[in-house]
């Protein structure tokens, strides 16, 4: 897989992943075409385009569209199950996930899609075993947070 | 300092984090660029502060404003100091960020090298796991040559197996950036294909199935080991990359596609995703697996079922897989038309298209004709600009692929209102100018009509075309001043520049033609009027912004001005005006190139004369199965001279055909099949190839040819005189002067193949001969090549004795002509493949000379002849015409109009040792009896010009229609069992060849085939054009043998066992 967007019906972007190193404005350049491509699609169409020399893979879920750049050889039914999979992965982890969810907490789903993802290929198709990272990561981070606070605003002593 | 912390913590309470910006920009949709900006200022105010905290909050900040489409690698050091965090919660920030903001030509990654190397050597398994995300985005080659050897101990000695399922996966973006560590990683990634944990396993087969995209060949080593876990693992993402890898293996390594066809099989069958399914598919499609035709059948049915079921996804893919499987085995494919034809009534844009797609392949002579009406239907029908254009131009495309091959009717082709005739139809086929002619001009009348409308589709188009036809043909035109007037409208100012040009352009024709007509008559006025005409309208186009329409418009208005003035002054200028666009344009072949005279020295077709091949052909192979012919053919002497003459002779046969336009030429392909096929003699066959278009009568000569063909005549000649010379003085010096060319033309025949025919009407000494090839076969299908004969025709009215000697010559080279009939020339097409001998007869004196019939199985109506007519005496030839004697069963078909006892006249004629083939169709009705017709051919010798005729006969044997068809012996004994068939059955005495000769010489001169053999017993079966099942079991003791038949047609198999018998008789 060579990136993953995720964009708004209005075409705002709201999730990036570039698994190939581009330039800002390559990516600019890429994210607007694609973007204007599958919002012009009707809803009745199939989830699969050529664009360039790449396959689009995409689908939309409520009010967003998730959508992934293939090379020529690879699976279109598989990245569709991977687009499925981490759509799951979100609402699981959010509990019915919405647009909104994803704003607030990118780095959340950014971290989500890392632990699915890595470097574009599925690194754990178990979806539990995903959940049980991120929640452990989670709590690591949970952990560390507390450990500042209680040195700068409980511990009166070390004013 | 502890004070400095807790006024850190209370401005941070201060700052905006990440909800904040997010909330903020949600607010501020009316002024977003200035919000951000100012939020921007904030960060970099944050970024300032010591506290990593506030960096860190900055920093995701950033890299949502990042994805916004603003710039921030102003930021870039900032976020690797937060990557360097000790805390988890920071550093997985500050990783993202890198992840998402860097690349290559970010300066500051070199900075991270030694801070990724600490995280990766962490004993925190989450820290390597956001370092190792991280470098998989933005990964450098320098830092894969440093981080590789981390890597690698992580591999291997990594203690959690998520780790080392990470840094498995990361490898593979190590080695494309860094090739070198490759080679010492790859035992290691090999290890981890056998990994207990499956994870771990699924990672290394991901990372070699990918490594093995880019370059195969160093992976087939792996393929055992890989075929083990792909008939083991019931992972569906493992087994779609193993499939994928073996995709990109089997084109070096054929054998593993035998192997692997049969887990492949058993994945399409019994699996229920159809991620797999596809996959699967796409591999049996893409490999080299192809030669198992029955998983292609398996593969187009579960295609079916995917293009057929409701979701959307499915179907496009299917169609996709379609098109694929369509490059290689179009006859799969067009089973499905119904099913491609119902996608164009899809909701989707995209699987219409996929559908057109795939019916531009489909299409062949017979559908085509349907397949576009229905095309055209949908034009009607559809919305969507874009769609409709696509569908216009697939209309056009599939009309006009390879060069309008698949057109037969030209007249329905333009009438199509849509389909553009680029100028080349109408030059070429000139028979439907005036048609055409009368069709554009039509249509250049409404051209009001779609102007409007279909400015934006390639409509227009199609007026170009008109213009152009109209324009050089316009003398077919019933109205050209009308036409005129119609292609001067204002309107087609709107139209694209180059049609308008063109537009310009023809109008000068047009109007030359009208003024000749309009000269004609007495009134003067008129042509001036017309002249105004053209005065008036033209400056529209003068004024065109399209320079090429500019400037045609003012060169011809200035033009007419000119012959305005002299018409006023009465002259009569049409003649002179017309003599502008004098000259027609004549029609060149897209193979034009090869008619175009080889350079001397340059031989083309050297390796056809190589003698050795010749002699092998004709001794050894015939050896073997006729070892009793053997001796007749041994005249050392004449042997020599006549493969050196019979050389000779070919190669001038083949240049003359190569110069020929009306000759058609056999396909490279089917000529290597005939040079490999073992023991094939090498006669000239010729092989009608239809990707050229099939001749037109009439079509002009050009002139180049003409001459070339005199030059090399004269050669010939003069070469040939030198020959005669030489040999008369060797051994015919006794001959008078007037009997010159009746011995040089017997040299000239090669006695291997060809036969002399003793005549006694002609009064002089001349010599012609005929090559006569037969081939049935259905018109307009592929013909096969088939042997020819060669029949001479010889005056020696004055030498009784020397006729009587002469026939028995040509009893031994019938003989000899016999043995090359063994040989068995077959046609690398499909269905046809089947020889078999008939005899053709002249009317007087004896039996002359054996042929080959082709059958076709799917048609059993109609034959092709093919002729080859050879001139071998040194005079021109001319109105040779063809003619048979119609039977009831069998006629002769004649173009409409012409009476049942007409002949056909044959399209060429032939200067002095040319020859030309021709062909016949015939209609059979009845195969169940062998047939003989007469014929004529008469023509007349230019020197002498008398009227010249020579009778010979055709004969149609039962074998003939017989085609060899494979039969497995279980099929063939359901067959026997059905009851269906009635017995016959006959016994030949004194056959004295071993069996396997036996059934070889049944197998080549019937068409049949073994279908099981033990000992000196064999079953064997041929199936006749018409469909009837002919099974033999031959059974041999001693001498004897004996033959029941058994076939749904009594009368057939009667008259194929006689045929049988006398083949055998005759041994």
């Amino acid at each position: 897989m060579q990136f993953m967007l995720l964009f708004s019906r209005q075409g705002k972007l709201r999730l990036q992943k570039w698994y190939v190193p581009l330039s800002d404005k390559e990516k600019k350049k890429i994210t607007r075409e694609l973007v204007q491509t599958v919002l012009a699609r009707k809803p009745k169409m199939c989830s699969f385009l050529e664009w360039r020399d790449l396959k689009i893979v995409y689908k939309r879920y409520a009010s967003l569209y998730f959508c992934c750049a293939i090379e020529d050889q690879d699976n279109e039914l598989i990245t569709l199950e991977i687009i499925h999979r981490y759509v799951e992965l979100l609402d699981k982890y959010f509990g019915s996930v919405c647009e909104l969810d994803i704003i607030f907490n990118f780095e959340k789903a950014y971290f989500i899609l890392d632990e699915f993802l890595l470097g574009g290929e599925a690194q754990e198709t178990s979806k539990k075993n995903v959940l049980k990272a991120i929640e452990q990561a989670d709590l690591l981070q949970e952990v560390s947070n507390t450990g500042l606070h209680p040195e700068s605003f409980v511990n009166p002593s070390c004013v | 300092m502890a004070l400095k912390i807790v006024k850190g913590s209370i401005d941070r309470m201060f700052d905006k984090n990440l909800q904040d910006l997010v909330r903020g920009i949600r607010n501020h949709k009316e002024d977003e660029a200035k919000y951000i900006s100012t939020c921007i200022d904030e960060i970099k105010q944050e970024l300032k502060q010591d506290n990593i905290a506030v960096k860190a909050n900055a920093v995701c900040k950033l890299t949502y404003l990042q994805m916004l489409g603003y710039d921030v690698s102003w930021a870039a050091f900032n976020i690797v100091e937060v990557m360097s965090s000790s805390k988890f919660t920071y550093k997985r920030i500050g990783y993202l960020a890198a992840s998402q903001c860097f690349h290559e030509s970010t300066d500051v990654i070199m900075l991270t090298t030694n801070q990724i190397r600490k995280d990766l050597s962490s004993p925190n398994q989450y820290d390597t796991g956001v370092a190792l995300t991280g470098l998989s985005c933005f990964v450098t080659p320098d830092l894969a040559r440093d981080l590789a050897n981390d890597i690698m101990t992580l591999v291997s000695h990594g203690d959690c197996v998520k780790r080392k399922r990470c840094s498995v996966l990361i490898m593979y973006k190590v080695f494309l950036k860094y090739p070198e560590s490759l080679r010492p990683a790859f035992p290691r990634l090999k290890e981890k294909l056998e990994d207990p944990d499956p994870g771990v396993q699924s990672a290394a087969v991901n990372v070699i199935c990918e490594l093995a995209r880019r370059n195969p060949k160093n992976y087939l080593s792996l393929a055992p080991l890989f075929f083990k876990l792909m008939t083991s693992s019931t992972n569906n993402w493992v087994l779609i990359k193993i499939i994928k890898l073996f995709g990109a293996l089997t084109p070096l390594e054929p054998r593993l596609g035998k192997k692997l066809i049969e887990p492949l099989t058993n994945l399409i069958h019994s699996t229920s995703a159809m991620s797999l399914l596809y996959e699967c598919v796409n591999t049996v499609i893409a490999g080299q697996y192809c030669s198992s035709v029955g998983s292609v059948v398996l593969c187009v049915q579960k295609l079916r079922i995917l293009i057929e079921d409701s979701d959307q996804n499915l179907k496009y893919l299917g169609l996709l897989a379609m098109s694929k499987i369509l490059k290689t085995h179009p006859k799969s494919v067009q089973s499905h038309k119904d099913l491609i034809l119902q996608c164009l009534d899809d909701k989707d844009e995209s699987i219409r298209l996929r559908a057109l797609d795939l019916l531009y392949g489909m299409v062949s002579k017979k559908n085509l004709m349907e397949i576009v009406k229905k095309l055209m239907l949908h034009v009607d029908k559809a919305e969507g600009t874009t769609y409709r254009d696509e569908l216009l131009t697939k209309i056009i495309d599939i009309c006009s692929q390879s060069n309008y091959q698949y057109i037969t009717n030209f007249e329905w082709s333009v009438s199509q209102p849509v389909t553009p005739h680029p100028p080349g139809i109408s030059v070429s086929w000139w028979t439907i100018r005036v048609f055409a002619v009368a069709q554009m001009a039509t249509l250049l009348d409404n051209a009001h009509l779609l102007t409007g409308s279909m400015q934006r589709n390639g409509i227009c188009e199609v007026l170009y075309a008109a213009a152009w036809i109209c324009g050089e043909f316009s003398e077919h035109l019933e109205n050209p001043l009308q036409t005129l007037e119609a292609m001067l409208r204002p309107k087609v100012a709107t139209l694209p520049g180059h049609i308008q040009a063109v537009y310009v352009q023809n109008a000068a024709k047009l109007f030359a033609t009208v003024l000749k007509s309009q000269e004609g008559n007495t009134d003067s006025t008129t042509a001036q009027e017309t002249s105004q005409l053209m005065i008036d309208r033209l400056p529209l186009f003068v004024q065109s912004a399209n320079l090429e329409v500019q400037e045609r418009a003012s060169c011809i208005l200035q033009l007419v001005k000119y012959i305005q003035k002299l018409q006023q002054k009465d002259v009569e200028v049409a003649e002179e005006v017309i003599a502008l666009f004098a000259g027609e344009l004549n029609p060149v072949a897209p193979k034009a190139q090869k008619k175009v005279p080889v350079p001397e020295g340059l031989d083309l077709d050297a390796w056809i004369n190589e003698p050795p091949s010749e002699s092998e052909s004709e001794d050894e192979q015939p050896k073997a199965i006729f070892a009793k012919e053997e001796p007749k053919h041994s005249r050392p002497r004449h042997t020599e001279v006549d493969e050196k003459e019979l050389a000779r002779r070919r190669e001038a046969r083949k240049q003359e055909q190569a110069n020929n336009p009306f000759y058609i030429k056999a396909s490279p392909s089917s000529q290597k099949v005939y040079q490999d096929a073992p023991g094939v003699e090498h006669i000239p066959v010729v092989q009608i190839d239809l990707s050229v278009p099939l001749k037109v009568p009439g079509l002009p000569m050009s002139d180049q040819y003409v001459k070339l063909e005199e030059e090399r005549r004269q050669k010939e000649r003069a070469e040939k005189k030198k020959k005669e010379k030489k040999k008369r003085k060797e051994k015919r010096s006794g001959r008078g002067k007037k009997h010159d060319s009746g011995p040089e033309s017997e040299e000239d025949i090669t006695p291997a193949h060809m036969v002399d025919i003793v005549t006694e009407e002609m009064p002089e000494v001349r010599c012609v001969s005929l090559q006569i090839q037969f081939s049935t076969s259905r018109i307009f299908n592929e013909l096969s090549p088939s042997s020819f004969w060669v029949f001479n025709e010889k005056k020696s009215s004055k030498h009784k004795k020397k006729k009587q000697k002469k026939e028995k010559e040509e009893k031994e080279k019938k003989k000899k002509k016999k043995k090359h009939h063994h040989h068995h020339h077959h046609s690398d097409g499909g269905g046809e493949e089947s020889v078999q001998n008939g005899t053709v007869e002249e009317e007087e004196p004896l039996p002359v000379s054996v042929y080959d019939i082709q059958g076709n199985l799917q048609d059993g109506s109609q034959v092709v002849v093919s002729v080859i007519f050879e001139n071998k005496c040194d005079s021109f030839l001319k109105s040779m015409e063809f003619n048979v004697l119609d039977s009831l069963n069998s006629k002769l078909q004649r173009p409409e109009g012409s009476g049942p006892h007409d002949g056909l006249t044959v399209p060429f004629q032939l200067p002095p040792g040319v020859s030309n083939e021709a062909r016949f169709v015939f209609t059979v009705q009845s195969i169940v009896m062998p047939q003989k017709l007469k014929g004529t051919l008469t023509f007349i010798v230019k020197d002498s010009s008398t009227h010249e005729k020579l009778d010979f006969k055709l004969h149609f044997t039962c074998t003939s229609y017989l085609i060899t068809t494979p039969c497995y012996s279980d099929a063939f004994a359901k067959l026997l069992e059905s009851g269906d068939l009635k017995g016959s059955s006959v016994r030949l005495e004194g056959v004295n060849m071993p069996f396997h000769h036996l059934l070889a010489r049944i197998c080549f001169h019937h068409h049949f085939s073994v279908v099981e053999r033990i000992d000196s017993c064999a079953s064997m079966y041929s199936r006749s054009i018409q469909g009837h099942h002919v099974c033999l079991l031959v059974k041999t003791s001693g001498q004897t043998v004996s033959i029941d038949a058994k076939c749904d047609e009594p009368t057939l198999l009667g008259n194929v066992l006689d045929e049988i018998k006398q083949t055998f008789s005759q041994c």
